[in-house]
């Protein structure tokens, strides 16, 4: 079995793993990072976006082998020394969840929007928005959520 | 109020873990040598098992067992239930067959259960089911109910002749008969609901534990009602007796009500793990959510709709025949009957009612509740007709509501239902108002100016649910009882823990029922915690859906919290040396009436427990109490949505160019809260309307089973909402709540397609409303007008 070695949320991470081991389940089998999840097969959903490298990738979609050296951030590695990320603060301050099964990848894809887009307006975010599902909020709180982010991003 | 009171919008004390990805989802979840189950589906929509040959499956690396319904009938696993009875028109019981957890002798739909292998990993369980060799017998398929209900079709149950669950009725025939007989005017229609893939986000999954030292059960499941799982899994599964059977719900992403029925994988993932003596996990990939999850809606009815001269409203016959799929899943008998048409007259004065529902099985998933389950459908066949209806008579759609409004409570309307309190006339104007309906006109020409059709349309709805008082819901047919639990247990330093019967998959009870107890406790939301989702911690409970967490849940703590307040009281008296009489309990202090005599809540807490002041031969110690509270009636939330839409002909492209949504859900714990349920709601209500529909082909097979061919709504395709209340108080519970969770999925269809319409100036167009179905519809009218 090979060999794919990472840096995850700013440790380095080795693992014995099948070739066809995709990045997902390398962070949440392997790593035990179940923050990351999977909601779909077709690669539309998501939840399962990270980090790699500094952009949004849908590790459902990634083979971990893809990803040996690369540096990858999960929803568990965004808040620094115990202090949320603004975009955690501000799903929160503005109920951008409610299961909170999306969330994670909302709450990665919502940075890396804001990322490229550090003005970032509603029409646009809708747009960013549209590799990620969410069946409870309709929205309109997550829109609202990252474009408050966006500003204490800044 | 209190910024963390009733009515506060109190940030979610749950969302922590969820932001920073530490929830615990069912498949988050690891036990010790835990094995993983892969189900064997059938791809055929109807056949006959010949036979199964495990063989090269059992062989197959990392596998421990290959299980079929011969194993599930040899160890007597009952089958899965319907838990409501329906009586025919003749007075027979509804017709019913099996539902086995696994097929014994013959499939029904595309991805019904047919066997389970149980291997050391995912991949090795997959792997290996594919070796399962099934012989079927393919068999002809239906998948229309009116197909299936004519001479010659496929039969799928013995015991349903012409696939034929029931045919029920409500209302009164000859009254309808001799109404329409003197109309001025019938408007008639005939509407397809269409069927809908509930598709929480969070595919179902389960995890079966047996230990063999206590003889004990611990099923982990994405259930919305742990508490009726077990009960299902005991009395009718027989897998295990109540007490030997722990089911936990742990976080649940999203249920929508797919999640409240007791499906063949978790059933199967129990009963194997004493088989296989290891824990048992599976978790469905999205394909067996599309497959197997329990679908919604999928009516086609036949709808009419009697008008007298000045608009006044004197009859509605309604026939619906409704899909059930090819068994029955736990409710599916009660949702297109006591939840559809005792919703039938709306918000309006309606004398007269009839309708007739056939239930019929087909080859396709079992459909049952769906967010508003049976009232977005009734809600589409009134508010269709009533626009329609204006439109035919040349009344304004407000105008035409307007003259036929219940405007005096109690109302008994004909089909059932007695509405307590409402005030539809101020949602409408307020809608109205926040919509500037006024200014339509305008914005109607200027948007033709730039070559795009505007559109306008109403959905006033109204809605049952804070289901159910207990017996009410029993003479109709409920196998279950429909109140609410909760226990109240103050600890000794004065923080108090909730135990509710409720369940909390996106709704903020750790929130909200916390706000209730601090702020009638008078203790910091801190100091108060919300437990659910374990049958070891909670004793009892029916669950979270139709609405009822609010108005059933949050009376029970209510409840229980009278007992805690009168109790404490009695300690409190006794410590301050006074009488009980005298005792005042306010902001969190009790006080002796006209003294400067006090004590805080916490020290009461901290004296019930230690037990030194008062006599323990009349107050026993410690401050813990419970409560069930069954509710006295349904509850009636109504309002008026008002969508306005933009269409671009040459692309049959739809925006929505404002969504208005004015609600009355009674007393709002949450404003915020309240708001997402909405926002939550009518998403839903505008895939339903313009992007969303589940097709099976004549054969049988699921041609939308992914996302690819399945269109959820995206942030793209919604505007930001407007959202406003009015408030008429729920008299039926203590805290005067009406329940808000089904709402915008009730109301949104039915106010879509009248956009829609009226923006086409069609009479009637099926949803989904997608950009095709516009096109081809304008083409249509088109070429008609250029024949003219």
């Amino acid at each position: 079995m090979p060999t794919v070695s990472m840096t995850v949320n700013g440790k380095s991470v080795t693992g014995q793993i099948e070739a066809r081991t995709l990045l997902v389940e390398f962070l949440r089998e392997n790593l035990g990072l179940t923050g990351t999840h999977v909601g779909c097969d077709t690669s539309q959903c998501g939840a399962c976006v990270v980090h790699v490298d500094g952009k949004a990738v849908k590790s459902c979609t990634s083979l971990a082998m893809q990803n040996d050296g690369a540096s990858v951030t999960t929803i568990e590695g965004l808040a620094k020394n115990g202090e949320l990320h603004p975009m955690q603060a501000a799903f929160r301050e503005h109920h951008g969840l409610q299961c909170g099964f999306c969330t994670p990848g909302m709450i990665m894809s919502g940075v890396d929007i804001v990322n490229r887009y550090p003005d970032v307006d509603e029409a646009t975010i809708r747009r960013e928005l549209e590799g990620n599902i969410c069946r409870c909020t309709g929205y309109h709180n997550i829109v609202k959520a990252i474009a408050a982010a966006a500003k204490d991003m800044r | 109020m209190s910024d963390t009171g009733i009515g506060a919008s109190v940030r979610r004390k749950e969302d922590y873990r969820f932001i920073t990805g530490e929830g615990h989802y069912t498949d988050d979840i690891t036990l010790p040598r835990q094995t993983y189950a892969a189900f064997v589906r059938s791809p055929h929509a109807h056949a006959t098992i010949k036979g199964i040959d495990s063989a090269q499956a059992l062989k197959a690396p990392g596998v421990l067992a290959v299980y079929t319904g011969e194993d599930v009938a040899a160890d007597k696993v009952g089958g899965l239930i319907c838990g409501w009875m329906i009586h025919s028109k003749d007075g027979s019981a509804m017709k019913a067959g099996g539902h086995p957890a696994l097929a014994q002798g013959k499939v029904r739909y595309v991805g019904d259960h047919v066997a389970v292998v149980i291997a050391e990993t995912v991949a090795e369980a997959r792997s290996a089911a594919e070796l399962v060799e099934v012989d079927y017998d393919v068999l002809p398929a239906v998948v229309s109910p009116a197909k299936a209900q004519a001479a010659g079709a496929p039969q799928l149950h013995d015991e349903a002749p012409n696939n034929t669950v029931y045919e029920w009725e409500l209302g009164d025939k000859a009254a309808v008969e001799a109404a329409f007989a003197k109309a001025a005017h019938v408007t008639t229609l005939e509407l397809v609901n269409n069927r809908l893939v509930p598709n929480a986000m969070e595919p179902r999954a389960a995890i079966g534990a047996y230990d063999r030292g206590s003889g004990g059960f611990t099923l982990y499941t994405t259930s919305q009602n742990p508490h009726v799982a077990r009960l299902v899994l005991s009395a009718f599964v027989g897998i295990a007796p109540e007490h030997k059977l722990r089911v936990i719900a742990p976080d649940v992403g999203g249920g929508f009500g797919s999640k409240i029925f007791i499906y063949a994988e978790e059933t199967v993932c129990l009963w194997a793990s004493k088989k296989v003596g290891r824990p048992i996990k599976w978790t469905g990939d999205r394909s067996e959510a599309f497959l197997a999850d329990a679908h919604g809606r999928d009516h086609v009815t036949h709808a009419e709709l009697a008008l007298d001269a000045n608009g006044k409203m004197l009859a509605m016959r309604v026939k619906t025949i409704a899909n059930l799929g090819a068994y029955l899943s736990t409710f599916a008998s009660s949702v297109p009957t006591y939840l559809y048409a005792t919703l039938l007259s709306g918000q309006y004065d309606l004398p007269a009612i009839y309708c007739e529902v056939d239930a019929v099985y087909t080859n396709t998933a079992p459909v049952d509740a769906y967010r508003g389950a049976g009232r977005p459908e009734a809600t589409y066949v009134v508010e269709r007709l009533v626009e329609t209806a204006a439109r035919e008579t040349g009344l304004d759609p407000a105008e035409l509501r307007k003259r036929n409004f219940v405007r005096s409570f109690p109302h008994q309307t004909p089909v059932i239902m007695c509405y307590d309190a409402g005030d539809y006339e101020a949602s409408l104007t307020k809608a109205m108002e926040m919509a500037d309906y006024a200014g339509f006109p305008g914005r109607k020409a200027e948007a033709a100016k730039r070559g795009k059709l505007r559109g306008i349309g109403f959905s006033n709805y109204i809605e049952a649910c804070g289901i159910a008082p207990s017996a009410a819901v029993g003479s109709l047919g409920a196998g279950v009882g429909l109140w609410e639990s909760a226990e109240v247990r103050v600890n000794p330093t004065g923080n108090v823990e909730i135990l509710t019967g409720s369940h909390s998959h996106g709704q903020g009870h750790e929130t909200t029922f916390a706000q209730l107890v601090s702020s009638r406790l008078g203790i910091p939301i801190d100091q108060v915690e919300i437990v659910h989702g374990d049958t070891d911690k909670v004793q009892f409970g029916m669950g979270t859906y139709g609405s009822r967490s609010g108005a059933v849940g949050m009376s029970a703590i209510s409840k229980a919290l009278d007992k805690i307040e009168a109790k404490a009281k009695k300690v409190a008296a006794h410590l301050m040396e006074a009488s009980e009489g005298d005792i005042e309990f306010k902001d969190g202090t009790f006080t002796v009436a006209g003294t400067d005599k006090s004590m805080p809540f916490a020290a009461v807490a901290l004296n019930a427990y230690t037990a030194h002041g008062f006599p323990s031969s009349e107050i026993e110690p410690g401050l813990k109490e419970g409560a069930f509270y069954d509710p006295t009636n349904f509850t009636f939330p109504a309002g008026c949505h008002i969508y306005e839409v933009e269409i671009d002909p040459d692309t049959g492209v739809t925006q929505i160019v404002s969504a208005t949504a004015v609600d009355d859900f009674g007393e709002i714990i949450n404003p915020m809260i309240v708001e997402g349920q909405v926002h939550g709601g009518i998403a839903q209500g505008v895939g339903q309307a313009m992007l969303e529909g589940c097709i099976y082909d004549e054969s049988g097979q699921l041609v939308t089973g992914s996302y690819m061919d399945y269109c959820m709504p995206r942030a793209h395709d919604l505007p930001s909402f407007k959202v406003g209340m009015t408030k008429t108080a729920c008299p039926s519970n203590p805290l005067g709540i009406k329940g808000c969770g089904e709402a915008g999925a009730i109301a949104a269809p039915a106010a879509l397609m009248n956009a829609i319409t009226d923006a086409l100036g069609v009479k009637d167009l099926p949803m989904p409303a997608s950009p095709q179905t516009v096109w081809r519809a304008i083409q249509q009218g088109a070429t008609a007008q250029a024949a003219e």
